[in-house]
């Protein structure tokens, strides 16, 4: 068993009749690890997180999460891991605080209730605790979906755009608390985005997918220059435009 | 099992029914009208004339277990559905939440709501048209368990369905019941059916509580061929219900292959 790494996936491959939704992913991230994978649109990102999360299963390849193989893990395996994502909306017709509560049973928290005053308190979500989640503003219910992503202090971390449409401010302020936080606990993070600008702030280490694939693996703040690129952003269209050309590097 | 994950998914629907008066009208109103219609419908016949025969106590006696099994049947579909229109079984299925424990969650509330639906019913047809529905004695307890196992087994179908045939096959739930009726002598006994109808009726459970029901009401006699009609239905019950859950389980095991359901939410199924 390998404690060393939080997360471990070797040869991940997932296809879908002929059609390779992920081919032969392989990474890992380290406690207090945060890893951006990137890539456009259609590239896999989504289906790697959801193969993690045991809601898409593999077609072949393994997923270790803190060194216990998941493939008979699954939902157990899952009161270790969390997740936000920009398409996985709260339940709208449940207040903030019934919204919490229900899940902190769900990952088997002890004295839920308090937990859930514990967050509410901490992600300064107490004035809206008691209104319809549906009624909050992106960023409140961003700030909510993190908020429960945290609610059994996952060891890992799976964040699928989590500042998606959110004003700068608001981008800012969550990505403060989930790097203040992977700090503090000490956890793996696997993060994706469209937003280079972030990726380079946040994370540790980046991957490239396209096509399923990975094309490139890297620190965020020195790759660009390592291939002549002018910036992440840059660095992410070229690869975006001829994924051949950097697939064989 | 874990009680505090099937408990869960119950308590997010009684978050959810007593938020909304709405959802409460839409869960008893039916009910209520049903009772009070058939009620009123028995009294006309009976004033027609029969002094052997009472309408009201066959007709409105059926028309609320008949109502009590459907409201289990639509109590699962409604959890399920709340959590496909409120895009939320992305965040369950990713949680550490069982499958096993889910389907418990559904039918607990399933349960709940409707063991107060059959509370209502009974207290309005005592109140309204005098009618006892605990005349027939014991009786009620095997007929309504049996009852709630096969509303749970065609919960399970039809929530079976939608999780193959996607959400749009929400439409195929609803009617369930109503076609059921037909063939399980609700209102009228099963010899009336034409002779295809009367076969296909002998592997419906509730057409033998029926014919039970009004056997024990006209003839005031509990015999044998009640206690047969009762075993032959419970254990129809039983087996529709293990053959659904295995179904379900096996198309949940589907989906995840297919990764369906990462993509419910869309409704692109």
């Amino acid at each position: 068993m390998d404690r060393d790494k939080v997360l471990t996936l070797k040869d991940l491959t997932k296809e879908y009749d002929s059609f390779k939704a992920v081919d032969h992913v392989s990474f890992f991230i380290a406690p207090g690890e945060i890893v951006g994978l990137l890539g456009p649109n259609g590239a896999g990102k989504t289906t790697t997180i959801n193969m993690i999360l045991g809601i898409v299963k593999p077609t072949s390849g393994t997923i270790e999460i803190l060194g216990r193989d998941t493939k008979d893990c699954y939902p157990e395996i899952n009161s270790m891991i969390n997740f936000a994502a920009v398409y996985a909306h709260m339940p709208a017709n449940l207040t903030v605080r019934q919204n919490l509560y229900v899940f902190g049973l769900l990952y088997g928290i002890k004295k839920a209730k308090r937990r859930v005053e514990e967050l509410l308190f901490d992600f300064e979500l107490e004035k809206f605790a008691d209104r319809k989640t549906g009624l909050l503003s992106s960023g409140e219910q961003s700030r909510l979906q993190l908020t429960k992503a945290l609610i059994n202090q996952p060891e890992l971390l799976l964040l699928d755009e989590p500042t998606a449409s959110l004003d700068p401010a608001v981008s800012r302020l969550i990505r403060r608390k989930i790097v203040s936080y992977a700090k503090e606990h000490n956890i793996g993070i696997l993060w994706t985005s469209h937003n280079m600008q972030e990726i380079e702030a946040v994370c540790h280490k980046v991957l490239f997918l396209s096509h399923g694939r990975i094309l490139l693996e890297g620190n965020p703040r020195t790759m660009p220059a390592e291939y002549k690129k002018k910036d992440l952003e840059e660095l992410f269209i070229a690869i975006a435009r001829e994924p051949l050309i950097f697939g064989n590097q | 099992m874990k009680l505090s994950r099937t408990a869960a998914i119950f308590i997010r629907q009684i978050f959810l029914i007593s938020s909304n008066p709405s959802r409460l009208v839409s869960i008893f109103m039916w009910l209520i009208i049903d009772v009070v219609q058939w009620g009123f419908i028995s009294r006309y016949l009976s004033s027609l004339g029969s002094d052997t025969f009472s309408f009201i106590t066959v007709i409105l006696g059926a028309v609320i277990l008949w109502e009590f099994m459907s409201r289990i049947q639509q109590g699962i579909l409604m959890g399920f559905m709340e959590d496909i229109w409120t895009q939320n079984l992305i965040n369950l299925f990713a949680s550490p939440l069982k499958i096993k424990e889910y389907l418990t969650g559904l039918v607990m509330t399933s349960f709940t709501t409707g063991i107060i639906s059959f509370l209502i019913m009974a207290l309005l047809a005592g109140a309204i048209f005098g009618y006892n529905i605990l005349r027939i004695g014991l009786l009620i307890i095997p007929f309504m368990a049996i009852l709630l196992i096969f509303g749970i087994s065609m919960g399970i179908l039809v929530i079976t369905m939608i999780f193959k045939f996607g959400p749009t096959a929400e439409w195929l739930g609803w009617p369930v019941p109503l076609v059921l009726s037909l063939f399980s002598g609700v209102f009228f006994p099963i010899s009336t059916l034409p002779e295809w109808m009367g076969i296909f009726a002998m592997i419906i459970p509730p057409s033998y509580i029926f014919e039970a029901l009004r056997a024990i009401i006209t003839t005031g006699s509990y015999d044998y061929s009640i206690m047969q009609r009762l075993t032959i239905s419970a254990f129809l019950s039983v087996i529709y219900t293990i053959a659904t859950s295995i179904l379900f389980l096996h198309v949940y095991k589907k989906n995840l292959e297919k990764g369906n359901i990462a993509r419910f939410n869309a409704e692109a199924l």
